[in-house]
């Protein structure tokens, strides 16, 4: 593409896409949304996963020859 | 007000619980509208700049206490906020469309019909979004090459490059169409 081809390519796309007028603001105060964001509960542990995945690798590694089982099953 | 408000960065950062969120509020009512607006040339959607100014601020709180007062708060929160707008854009379909309230003065060209605009969009729509938003802010939003490569983390070189091949790409693609631009 040459510097010619670049420049046209870059005032098409101008033309095709406008850009954002002057200084838009967010149609509403966003600090609530914020607040309510900062209040969430954080996501609880997935326990009976973590368990799960624990036991598996226990097993794992008391009685290897079950891994080609496990694999069989995952 | 400077004192105030390099008072304000110190506490922000520092994260002390008695002051911290007095802090940070007064932070994000001072930035939300610039953080907006950047968010909305790269996403060229209000509902979704909305979603993610509100994105860019949770980051901004995680990662407070790696905040450096000398490199400026809107120069962080820009950075913060074109990476969450590069994440949008990797799972969301993108409107490219701006609402006619929010567009700026078209550049007519007679030799440019509305069907060759759409069809640009449309394909500039199709672009990787790491090509796209380069191309968005330096092309579309005449950003300097400076201010695109700090939001992106990148250097001046790479925002170039990554601007001509969303250029090539889309030329290619028009030409595919039987759009000779």
């Amino acid at each position: 593409m040459t510097e010619h081809d670049e420049t046209r390519m870059k005032e098409l796309l101008q033309q095709a896409l406008p850009r954002v007028q002057g200084e838009p603001a967010p149609r509403r105060d966003l600090w609530p949304a914020m607040q309510k964001r900062l209040e969430a509960k954080p996501t609880a542990l997935p326990w009976f996963d973590l368990a799960l995945a624990a036991s598996l690798v226990a097993l794992a590694a008391l009685f290897p020859a079950s891994i080609p089982v496990l694999l069989y099953y995952l | 007000m400077g004192d105030g408000l390099s008072e304000m960065m110190n506490e922000f950062r520092k994260g002390n619980p008695a002051t911290y969120e007095a802090a940070f509020e007064a932070l994000f009512r001072l930035h939300q509208g610039a953080v907006y607006g950047w968010l909305l040339r790269m996403v060229r959607n209000p509902a979704a700049a909305e979603d993610l100014t509100v994105e860019t601020f949770w980051r901004i709180h995680r990662a407070h206490a790696r905040f450096q007062p000398a490199r400026g708060f809107e120069a962080w929160a820009r950075s913060i906020a074109t990476h969450a707008a590069l994440d949008w854009m990797r799972t969301a379909r993108v409107e490219i469309e701006l609402p006619a309230a929010l567009a700026g003065p078209a550049i007519a060209d007679p030799a440019i019909n509305e069907e060759i605009r759409r069809k640009t969009a449309l394909a500039f729509g199709h672009l990787p979004p790491k090509l796209r938003i380069a191309a968005t802010l330096a092309v579309i939003e005449q950003q300097t090459h400076k201010e695109v490569a700090e939001a992106l983390g990148i250097s001046v070189a790479a925002v170039k490059l990554r601007v001509f091949r969303a250029l090539r790409s889309l030329r290619k693609d028009l030409e595919r169409q039987g759009i000779k631009p």
